[in-house]
């Protein structure tokens, strides 16, 4: 029939519908299906904080955005190329961020009149003007599967459900990607209900073949594959990976896992996840509040095991007293705190990295401790791990930071073998000869873990300041005094048993880009992009932010300028200025959403227009 | 899932398993105040200890703060001294992980029943077979003076100069309320009671719960006087005794009916009642153990001592093992690959 075929580099899709539209299903079928394709893929949900919004509203919209391509797909898409709206409130939510020109298939079904009211058009925009500068597809797509399983003589209910999976094969044939990954899952899904499988795989392919057939369908895009170390790999949030990393870090070290946890938005899932795992030996805690889930995994920890709690930020609030007992009683304890946009209850669902200072310095005393951060869903892997790690080695709690943004965000996680990952060695004291509660490893100034159970080793630790080596309760003021600075002193020495900062670019110059946690992904798509049109500039990313690595100094020296785009007030720029005595460029975006990789780029290029002396 | 912690336990103990109450006392001295009901509640502790037949390095004493907070330095076994209020989180996460150990909790009214009260309270509803000793003094003591959540009504305090405004809550009810499985209560001037029902809420598995009326000299001296001294404890106390009616008195002339849901103190040697008509005691009866708690506050009953109720059901650390082992049962041991893989993953050559 004619149809041209258009390469792309990469390409942002968004599924929009109804709460009830299966929305998030269809985007994570896509996400997955381009994954097996061999795409590097980003995605996030993006749906109401409401259970049930009532239907056909604009605060009811769902949505799924899918970001693809050959490489360097490191955020979900500044700007969608291709919208799915399942109705008139999913189009008018969506439209701000899509690109002239971008593509809208639309179901006709979900703009009658009871639609077009709900989502405030005064006109239907399918009659207008409105979406002139757009490729619109408008299919009536529930007349197009009732058609298609006319003689299934199925519930006209049923009948209308599938309309998420029409529109999904039309992306498929768009996009050119496979359909049998989809209809494996369809089969497994529904294998105990035959009409609905039947019904569902019909549609799929229905909606390929409609696109296939119809004129006015004319072109098809391809993307080529992704250059990926070669591997198995799937999808995954930055929740799933924390749990994942848990488990894990148990098994690497060869010590029980215990999590304690109280549900709260957006960590729960984490919770959800390890609640799970109960084949693997794993014991959860769903605790009466955060202060219980805090020293419940104290308590484990006190007992042997590697011991977790996860929460958000008004949660971390709430353990930080919590925080001080595992710091003075020196006992391993992660601590995962989702991000999320503060003060109090302020936006739940929505992401912020505005908990850095809490992290750092939000307790009573002198109590420093270990903070990272991870910048990606799969990275949150792989920084649960170091964060088990530090706590077990240095006998202390650490605090692990990640956000509401690439804990939910997808991206596709090359599966490590559990060979190539690091050791774990804990050290438990057995030797009464030797034992002291309090007399530290030379090397590391951590003190030994002595859990109860072992002949001669009994001690009592506890919130009160102990006598150094000996571990009696101690109101002496020098020995105070050399306690805070052995504790300060085991902190600092982490530095050395972290990875030095890896500079992108020169390693001196006028301007460097420094980034935490989830705005790598932004911060890099920015550097990638100016490097490529010609600038000279650099980027290093931080993700142990407590201690700093160790050459990051040396490597701050080296420019005029540093830049730190956050998702706060600068609380970074804060940190670094007060820590290197240097100025510091700060981009602060809350607004509840991450940063578009051309937000930091226009910032960019500003500043490579104005040098300064 | 055999992990280091469960070799380091199969170390074999050494040396004969028979301790005396020595072998609980740490080398440190004990600095309650001269007099502080504490010490006649840690003596019978070190006294019990070595008669449970456990191993003493599987003893482990928590506790949070306040005077109370103290006693795991006073005992020669594992010890944690944890935050305000938060002992029995700190136990709860220790005997989930760790169900070989033998859990005590020491507390206080404070510490337990303000600060603390929701962890009470859902510990109590888990049922996590923890020992739960709550010295009960009824005023905050090491913040010298200010009334507690078990202060009575008019009481001056410190920080009451006035009197107390507050009803007191009665702790045996509420850990009644909250589905405690064992709760007693006795106190410092009755050694040989106190030891025992020490060594039943030893012996009990689950919650135990067991409030000890503990005088502080210093801030609130003689507020049970009339409970514990020898004149006048057999008139205003009522010692509770499984399968034996509810007979008090110096002469052992009064006793307790049930008058529709209500108790009601009746004489028995002056013809109208026998001892055939007195409630007898039931440890079982989670209903009666309710009626005979909440005589507490009432001026015209005596005081309840003794086992209010022990019943038994499965304890949460123990059912957090059943589930494991049944998962595994069910699905084999969980294989670290296949997690990792999840249910959809692909291959990149």
């Amino acid at each position: 029939m004619g149809k041209t075929v258009e390469h792309l580099e990469d390409v942002t899709i968004r599924f929009a519908g109804d709460s009830g539209d299966g929305m998030q299903l269809i985007g994570t079928q896509f996400s997955d299906t381009s994954g097996i394709a061999g795409n590097e893929v980003n995605t996030f949900p993006d749906y109401p904080s409401e259970i049930r919004a009532p239907e056909g509203t604009l605060y009811g919209v769902s949505a799924f955005q899918v970001h693809f391509g050959t490489k360097n797909i490191k955020t979900t898409g500044d700007f969608i190329d291709v919208l799915v709206a399942m109705n008139a409130s999913s189009l008018k939510v969506s439209l701000p961020n899509l690109h002239k020109n971008g593509i809208i298939i639309l179901n006709k079904d979900g703009f009658d009149d009871k639609n077009l009211k709900l989502s405030g058009y005064d006109e239907n925009p399918l009659e207008n003007n409105l979406l002139e500068n757009y490729q619109v597809y408008a299919i009536d797509m529930f007349k197009e599967i009732k058609q298609e399983l006319l003689e299934l003589d199925l519930h006209p209910k049923l009948v209308r459900r599938t309309k998420n999976i029409f529109a999904l094969g039309i992306t498929y044939w768009m996009f050119n990607r496979p359909i049998e990954p989809t209809v494996a899952w369809i089969n497994k899904k529904f294998k105990n209900k035959e009409d609905v499988k039947t019904a569902n795989i019909r549609v799929l392919h229905a909606g390929w073949n409609f696109a296939e057939n119809s004129p006015e369908f004319k072109k098809q895009y391809s993307i080529d594959k992704s250059d990926l170390p070669a591997g198995k790999y799937r999808n995954v949030t930055g929740n799933q990976a924390v749990a994942l990393g848990l488990v894990v870090a148990s098994r690497k070290a060869n010590i029980p896992l215990f999590l304690g946890s109280y549900p709260i938005t957006p960590a729960t899932e984490i919770l959800q996840y390890i609640s799970g795992y109960k084949n693997y030996g794993v014991k959860h805690l769903q605790a009466e509040d955060e202060i219980a889930g805090v020293t419940s995994a104290i308590g484990a920890a006190f007992g042997g095991s590697l011991a977790a709690t996860t929460t958000s930020g008004p949660g971390l609030s709430l353990k930080t007293e919590a925080l001080g007992l595992a710091i003075i009683t020196e006992l391993p304890l992660v601590i995962i705190n989702v991000q999320r946009a503060g003060p109090s209850t302020g936006l739940p669902t929505k992401p912020e990295q505005s908990d850095l200072l809490q992290a750092m310095y939000g307790r009573h005393g002198e109590a420093p401790l270990p903070v990272l951060a991870a910048a990606s869903a799969s990275d949150c892997f792989n920084m649960t791990l170091e964060a088990s790690r530090i706590a077990l080695k240095y006998m202390t709690p650490v605090i692990l930071l990640t956000d509401g943004y690439i804990g939910q965000a997808t991206e596709p996680w090359r599966i490590p073998s559990l060979d190539e990952l690091p050791d774990i060695n804990p050290q438990y004291a057995t030797d009464p000869e030797t034992f002291a509660p309090y007399k530290r490893d030379p090397e590391t100034l951590s003190r030994p873990w002595a859990i109860p159970g072992v002949q001669g080793l009994e001690h009592r630790i506890g919130g009160l300041e102990k006598q150094d080596v000996t571990g009696t309760v101690s109101h002496e003021p020098m020995n105070h005094q050399r306690m805070v600075e052995l504790r300060k002193g085991k902190i600092e020495g982490i530095a050395k048993d972290i990875p030095k900062a890896e500079i992108y670019g020169e390693s001196k110059g006028d301007l460097l880009i420094l980034s935490w946690g989830s705005t790598f992904g932004a911060a890099k798509t920015a550097y990638d992009k100016l490097t490529k049109d010609g600038h000279t500039l650099s980027f290093v990313h931080l993700k142990y932010l407590n201690p700093f690595p160790e050459n990051l100094g040396e490597i701050l020296n080296n420019f005029k300028r540093i830049f730190i785009p956050e998702l706060n007030m600068g609380q970074l720029k804060m940190i670094i200025q007060s820590t290197y005595l240097i100025p510091v460029i700060g981009m602060n975006k809350v607004q509840g959403k991450p940063f578009k990789a051309v937000e930091i780029e226009e910032k960019l290029v500003e500043l490579l227009n104005h040098k300064e002396g | 899932m055999k992990t280091i912690v469960d070799e380091i336990l199969k170390i074999p103990h050494v040396g004969e398993v028979k301790y005396t109450a020595k072998d609980f006392k740490p080398d440190v001295d004990v600095r309650w105040c001269a007099g502080c009901g504490g010490y006649a509640v840690l003596s019978p502790i070190q006294r019990i200890m070595p008669e449970l037949g456990i191993l003493k390095e599987k003893f482990v004493n928590v506790s949070g703060i306040g005077c109370s907070g103290r006693l795991p330095y006073y005992m020669d076994t594992y010890g944690f001294h944890s935050i305000h209020g938060r002992a029995l989180a700190v136990a709860t996460g220790l005997k989930i992980a760790r169900p070989d150990l033998s859990v005590w909790v020491t507390t206080g009214d404070g510490d337990n029943m303000s600060i603390g009260g929701n962890h009470f309270i859902h510990t109590c509803r888990r049922n996590v077979d923890l020992n739960i000793m709550m010295y009960n003094n009824e005023v905050y003591s090491l913040t010298k003076g200010q009334y507690s959540p078990t202060s009575h009504k008019g009481q001056i305090t410190k920080s009451s100069p006035l009197g107390v405004l507050e009803d007191p809550f009665n702790p045996s009810s509420l850990a009644l309320g909250a589905g405690a499985t064992f709760v007693a209560r006795g106190h410092d001037k009755d050694r040989k009671s106190l030891q025992m029902l020490l060594k039943r809420s030893a012996q009990h598995k689950g919650v135990s719960f067991l409030e000890i009326y503990t005088n502080c000299r210093i801030f609130n001296d003689g507020a049970f006087d009339e409970f514990t001294n020898k004149e006048t404890a057999a008139d205003n106390t009522l010692w509770l005794e499984d399968g034996e009616p509810l007979v008090f008195g110096k002469n052992r002339d009064k006793g307790i009916i049930l008058d529709g849901y209500n108790p009601k103190v009746v004489g028995i040697d002056n013809g109208d009642y026998s001892i055939d008509d007195l409630i007898v005691h039931n440890e079982k009866d989670s209903t009666l153990a309710l009626i005979l708690s909440n005589m507490t506050y009432n001026e015209e009953m005596p005081r309840p001592m003794g086992i209010f109720q022990s019943i038994e059901k499965p304890s949460y650390d123990a059912r957090v093992e059943y589930q494991i082992a049944d998962e595994i049962k069910k699905k084999g041991e969980g294989n670290l690959e296949s997690l990792l893989l999840g249910e959809s993953f692909w291959e990149i050559n």
